[in-house]
C-alpha cells in the first residue's frame, strides 16, 4: 500500500503518523510537502494532527487553500482512500469533503487524554478490522474538537452510517458525541482521536492499529 | 524616517537603567568615555542580575559540574550529555517569574519558547518539556487566574510546538503570593558529533539573523528580571514578550535542516537582551569583534531606534555564524520555511561591537567590558540558624489527615493540568505525568530517558543546606524509582533579594547543599539559571532552587511504575523510618504550623541515598521489579495512597514501628521506597537487602477496595481516596477566569 501524508507548516504529527504507518503496513509513506502542487499516485492520502499555519485564522481554514489541498480535494474527490487526523479532520471539513465544523472545546480547555469510542459502523474501509459496537481506548490531544453540523445533516450521518467513531463520554460538546465521520462515499473518514498514538502497548495500548490493518487489508 | 534615540544620560536615567552609580562609572572607565544612550541600554542588560549573574557567579563557580559522560558543561546555551551510541542528550531549565506574574499565558508561553530554543540552537531535536510551577496559597485572590493562564500558556506553546510535556510540579504557598515561580525545561536528543556552539569565528564572516521581525515588545525585559516587584509592576505588562509558537515550530525545522549541512560556524539564540546579547555572546567566546548594520534588521514595526533593535526581546529570533557562500543555500531553506533570512553584518578582528544605522555609527564597545568587566559582587551573607528538632503531636483522627492531605492542594493529583498539556506527542512518551519520573523513548530504539524537576522550598528554607541536598536527591531518587540511572541535572535558582544578607545565605547554603549531593551522586550540573530578586514589596519567596534530573535505561521495557498492578503483591518498604516531621507537609500544612521560625526537616544521608537507590535500580533493571515509588512529601501514607490510587487497587498493610503511628506514616525521612513484588521477588528482595545492610520491612499484600494500616488505624475505601484525590483541583479551578 502506497501512501502519503501531507506536510503542512505547523503540521506536528506528520512523523507519528508516518511511524505508525510503517510500522502497520511494512511501507514508508512519501512525505508531501503543502506547496506542491502534484505528488505520485498513491493508494492512501492522510492529514496529520498539528497546527497547521499556526490555527490562525480557524483550524484548519488555510491549510484548506494550500496548493496541495486543491490536488487532495481532487483526489479524494476521486475515491482516493483520504484520512484526517485532528487537525486533519478540521483541514476535511475546512475544504468541505466532509460535512459540519470543529468548534471550541465546550470545557474552553485543550484535552489531551485517553478516551473510549465505540465503533459505530464497522463497515467502512477504515473500520472494517473493528467489530461494530466495540469499545476502544484512543487519545484525545485537542483545543476545538467540538463536532458541530445542523440537526438535518447530523439525521443523514447517522442514517447513512456515517457516524464512525462516538465518544462515549462527553469530552468537548460534540452534538451526538460524534468523534469521526466518513463522507457519503465512504473513502474519507475524519476523526479528532489520534489512532497512531495507539500501536503498541508501551504507548498505552494498540487500539489504533485495526484503524491501519482496515485500510491495509482492502487495499492491499 | 530613520530615527537616533539620542537621549541625554543623566543620574535619573542610569538609575532607570537598574545601574548603581558605581556601575556607570565603571562603564565609563571601560569604554574610556561617557556612553551614547544606546551603548548605556546594552551595558545595562549585559550588567544585569539575569545576565551576567553579578551576585550569583562567585558561588556558582563552586559547583560541581563535570563527570566522564558530561560533552559541555555550563556556559553555554545549555548542557550536554553523552547517552552512549553517538547520541546526546541536550537540555536546560530557565525561569520566567516575573513576566509570568505580570501576563501569565504570555509569559509562561514565551519561558516555554525560549528554553525550546536554548536547547535546539545546540543542535538537538526537543523531545520532551516539563516545568516547575510554584503559586500564592490557594485562597488568594490572583491564584487561580494566575494558575489558569500560566497552564493555559505552557499549553498553548509546547502544544502548538509539538514538543510534549511530559511533567512538572505544581506548589502552593503564601511566599509566592505576589511573585508566583514558573521555570521550563527542555530535553533534546542530538548526534554526539554534531553538537552546535556559539563561539564566532572567521573574519569577514556572515553574521545572520533568522526568524521572526524584531518588534518592540520585551524591551527591557532582562532588566526587569533583575529587579524586586512593586505594586506598579503590572503598568510593565508593554516588557511582557509575545510568543508566536507557530514561527518557533517552523524555525525548530529550518534550524535542524541547516544542521544537516555544513554551513553553520555558530549559533545562538537571541533570548534575554536580544539582538545584544546573542552577538556579544558569540563574540566574546570566539574572541573577535562583529560589526552589525541595524538597517538590515528585520523589523516589525515602524521607525525603530538602533536602542529600541538593540534591546528588544521579540521571540523566535536566531543569529548564527556562516561559512562564507553559503547564504544562498541557507538562505532558501529559511524561504522554504516562510522565515526572514538577512546578513546583517559580519566578523571583524577589532574586538569590539560596532553598531552602524543610516550610515553612521551609533555604538562602539569592546566586547571583553561588556563581558567580563560586568560587576561580580561577593555579597556578605548570614548563613541561616539552625533550626530545632520538632516534636509533633497526633492528629486526632488519622483516616481524615489523610484524606486531608491526599485530597488537598499539596498532593492532589494534578491532572487537571497536565490534561491540558498534549504529553504524547512525538509518540515516544512511555511514561507519562502522574509518576515519579516521565519516561520519553529514544526515538527508534529500546532506550529510554528518565526525566523529572523537583525541590521542596519548605525544608529549603528551614535548613538551605539540607534542602539544597535534598532537592537533588530526590530528583535521583524519582529517576532510579522508574529504573533511570542518573545521569545529571540543570537547575533553576529561585531566590529573593541578594543584597539581603539572610536571602544571600539561603542561596549559599542551597548550593553547598546541592554541590554535596552532586558529589556524592556523581551527578554533575550542567547548566541551570539564576533568577533572584524575586521580593514584592519587600517580602521574599521560599528559597527554591527547582532541579530538572535527566537519567537513562537502556531497556524501556522493564521500566517500573508507581500503580499496584496485581493483587496479591507483595509490598515492601525500602529505607528506615525515623521521627522526622520537622517542616513536613503533616506538620506544616496538616496541623498549620507554618512558623517563621520552622523546625529542621529531615536529614539527608547522601551515601545511604546512593546506596538504596542503586540496590533497588538493580531488581527493576533485571525486570523482577515493575511497581516502584519513591517517599517524599506526605511520608509512607502518601506514597501507599498514591499507589493504590493509580493502580485503582487496595492495600492492606501493618506498620511496626517503635514511632507514634503518626509518625511512621507521615515522616518525611528520606532515601525511602516502596516496592510490590510477586512473594518470591519480595523474598529476594528482603534478603538481598539485609545483606546489603539496607533497611527492610515487610507491610502487607495489594488487594481489596481499601486503603488499611494496622486492622483499620487507617481504613478509607478507595473511592473516597480517589474521588478526594483526583477532586481537589477541578473543584478548585472551577470557574477559574
Amino acid at each position: 500500500m502506497k501512501s502519503a501524508v501531507i506536510v503542512f507548516p505547523g503540521s506536528n504529527c506528520d512523523r507519528d503518523m508516518a511511524v505508525a504507518l510503517e510500522k502497520v503496513t511494512g511501507l514508508k509513506p512519501t512525505m508531501v510537502w503543502h506547496q506542491d502542487h502534484d505528488f505520485d499516485a498513491v493508494d492512501f492520502i492522510a492529514l496529520p494532527g498539528g497546527f497547521s499555519y499556526g490555527d490562525y485564522l480557524r483550524c484548519g481554514a488555510m491549510s484548506a487553500r494550500s496548493n496541495v489541498m486543491k490536488e487532495v480535494v481532487k483526489r479524494a474527490s476521486g475515491g482516493v482512500p483520504t484520512l484526517g487526523i485532528c487537525n486533519g479532520f478540521q483541514v476535511l471539513t475546512e475544504t468541505g469533503l466532509l460535512p459540519g465544523a470543529l468548534m471550541r472545546n465546550a470545557g474552553l480547555h485543550f484535552v489531551c487524554k485517553d478516551v473510549k469510542l465505540s465503533v459505530e459502523n464497522a463497515d467502512t474501509l477504515f473500520t472494517a478490522d473493528y467489530m461494530e459496537g466495540e469499545e476502544i481506548l484512543v487519545p484525545v490531544a485537542h483545543h476545538d474538537g467540538n463536532y458541530f453540523a445542523d440537526d438535518d445533516t447530523l439525521d443523514e450521518l447517522e442514517d447513512e452510517g456515517q457516524v464512525a467513531f462516538r465518544y462515549l463520554t462527553d469530552i468537548n460538546g460534540s452534538q451526538r458525541g460524534i468523534a469521526g465521520i466518513t463522507n457519503a462515499k465512504g473513502n474519507i473518514l475524519g476523526m479528532m482521536p489520534h489512532p497512531e498514538r495507539m500501536i503498541e502497548p508501551a504507548l498505552g495500548g494498540s487500539h489504533g492499529r485495526k484503524l491501519f490493518t482496515s485500510i491495509m487489508n482492502r487495499l492491499g | 524616517m530613520q530615527k537616533i534615540d539620542d537621549t541625554e544620560i543623566t543620574p535619573e536615567i542610569v538609575k532607570e537603567h537598574g545601574l548603581t552609580p558605581e556601575e556607570y562609572e565603571r562603564i565609563v572607565g571601560a569604554m574610556g568615555r561617557e556612553p551614547n544612550f544606546t551603548e548605556l541600554g546594552i551595558y545595562s542588560v549585559m550588567w544585569s542580575e539575569h545576565c551576567s549573574y553579578k551576585s550569583s557567579r562567585f558561588h556558582l563557580k563552586k559547583l560541581p559540574t563535570e563527570a566522564p559522560w558530561v560533552i559541555c558543561g555550563p556556559g553555554e546555551n545549555a548542557g550536554v550529555i553523552d547517552i552512549g551510541d553517538d547520541q546526546a542528550v541536550i537540555f536546560k531549565m530557565e525561569s520566567h517569574n516575573h513576566p509570568s506574574y505580570i501576563e501569565p499565558y504570555q509569559g509562561a508561553a514565551t519561558g516555554v519558547g525560549g528554553i525550546l530554543r536554548d536547547v535546539f540552537t545546540m543542535g538537538a531535536r526537543p523531545v520532551a518539556n516539563l516545568n516547575a510551577l510554584r503559586f500564592g496559597e490557594p485562597n488568594h485572590p490572583k491564584t487561580k487566574h494566575l494558575l489558569a493562564g500560566v497552564v493555559e500558556g505552557v499549553g498553548g506553546y509546547g502544544n502548538c510546538v509539538g514538543v510534549p510535556t511530559v511533567g512538572g510540579e505544581t506548589n502552593f504557598d503564601p511566599s509566592y503570593n505576589g511573585n508566583i515561580l514558573v521555570n521550563a525545561m527542555t530535553v533534546g536528543l542530538a548526534d554526539k558529533n554534531k553538537i552546535f556552539y556559539c563561539a564566532a569565528a572567521g573574519v569577514g564572516n556572515p553574521v545572520v539573523y533568522v526568524g521572526s521581525k524584531t518588534g518592540r515588545d520585551g524591551i527591557h525585559g532582562a532588566t526587569m528580571a533583575s529587579a524586586e516587584f512593586t505594586e506598579d509592576s503590572e503598568e510593565k505588562r508593554p516588557t511582557v514578550q509575545v510568543g508566536d509558537p507557530f514561527t518557533e515550530k517552523l524555525l525548530i525545522e529550518a534550524c535542524l535542516e541547516l544542521m544537516d549541512t555544513d554551513a553553520i560556524i555558530a549559533i545562538q539564540d537571541m533570548g534575554a537582551a536580544g539582538l545584544t546579547s546573542s552577538s556579544v555572546e558569540m563574540a566574546s567566546k570566539g574572541g573577535v569583534g562583529f560589526e552589525l548594520n541595524l538597517d538590515k534588521v528585520p523589523q516589525r514595526e515602524e521607525n525603530m531606534t538602533p536602542y529600541e533593535m538593540c534591546l528588544s526581546e521579540s521571540q523566535e529570533r536566531m543569529l548564527m555564524v556562516l561559512k562564507p557562500g553559503r547564504e544562498d543555500m541557507a538562505k532558501a531553506i529559511f524561504e522554504k520555511w516562510e522565515l526572514d533570512f538577512a546578513v546583517i553584518g559580519e566578523i571583524t578582528d577589532t574586538g569590539k561591537l560596532t553598531l552602524t544605522f543610516g550610515g553612521e555609527i551609533v555604538g562602539d564597545m569592546p566586547i571583553d567590558s561588556l563581558v567580563d568587566d560586568a560587576p561580580e559582587y561577593e555579597r556578605p551573607y548570614v548563613p541561616t540558624p539552625k533550626r530545632e528538632v520538632a516534636d509533633v503531636p497526633a492528629a486526632d483522627d488519622l483516616n481524615k489527615a489523610v484524606i486531608d492531605l491526599v485530597g488537598g492542594p499539596h498532593l492532589c493529583s494534578r491532572r487537571w493540568i497536565w490534561e491540558q498539556y498534549d504529553h504524547m506527542v512525538m509518540g515516544d512518551t512511555i511514561q507519562r505525568p502522574g509518576g515519579d519520573a516521565a519516561v520519553v523513548r529514544v526515538h527508534g530504539t529500546d532506550k529510554a530517558l528518565a526525566i523529572c524537576t523537583d525541590v521542596t522550598p519548605r525544608y529549603c528554607f528551614a535548613d538551605p543546606v539540607g534542602g539544597g541536598r535534598q532537592a537533588v536527591a530526590e530528583t535521583w531518587r524519582n529517576i532510579t524509582a522508574v529504573g533511570g540511572t542518573p545521569l545529571a541535572i540543570t537547575n533553576c535558582l529561585n531566590f529573593g533579594n541578594p543584597e539581603r544578607t539572610d536571602i544571600m545565605g539561603q542561596f549559599v547554603g542551597c548550593l553547598e547543599g546541592m554541590a554535596e549531593a552532586c558529589i556524592a551522586l556523581d551527578y554533575p550540573i550542567v547548566s541551570g539559571n539564576v533568577s533572584l530578586y524575586n521580593e514584592t514589596n519587600g517580602s521574599g519567596i521560599l528559597p527554591t532552587p527547582a532541579i530538572g534530573g535527566v537519567g537513562v535505561m537502556a531497556d524501556s521495557s522493564k521500566m517500573a511504575t508507581i500503580g499496584f498492578k496485581r493483587v496479591g503483591d507483595v509490598v515492601l518498604l525500602l529505607g528506615e523510618t525515623k521521627n522526622e516531621l520537622g517542616s513536613s507537609l503533616y506538620q506544616r500544612e496538616l496541623l498549620g504550623d507554618n512558623s517563621e521560625a520552622p523546625s529542621a526537616p529531615p536529614h539527608v544521608d547522601l551515601a545511604l541515598e546512593r546506596r538504596t537507590g542503586d540496590f533497588v535500580r538493580t531488581f527493576i533493571e533485571n525486570g523482577q521489579v515493575d511497581t516502584c515509588h519513591d517517599l517524599s512529601d506526605g511520608g509512607l501514607i502518601a506514597a501507599l495512597a498514591d499507589m493504590a490510587i493509580s493502580g485503582s487497587l487496595g492495600v492492606n498493610v501493618s506498620v511496626e514501628s517503635d514511632l507514634p503511628l503518626h509518625a511512621a506514616l507521615f515522616s518525611e525521612t528520606q532515601a525511602r521506597y516502596l516496592i510490590a513484588a510477586s512473594a518470591e521477588t519480595a523474598e529476594e528482595i528482603g534478603k538481598a537487602a539485609s545483606d546489603a545492610g539496607i533497611p527492610v520491612a515487610i507491610l502487607g499484600k495489594t488487594g481489596g477496595k481499601r486503603l488499611r494500616v494496622n486492622e483499620g488505624a487507617v481504613d478509607i475505601t478507595m473511592n473516597k481516596l480517589t474521588k478526594a484525590h483526583e477532586g481537589w483541583m477541578p473543584n478548585f479551578m472551577a470557574n477559574a477566569s
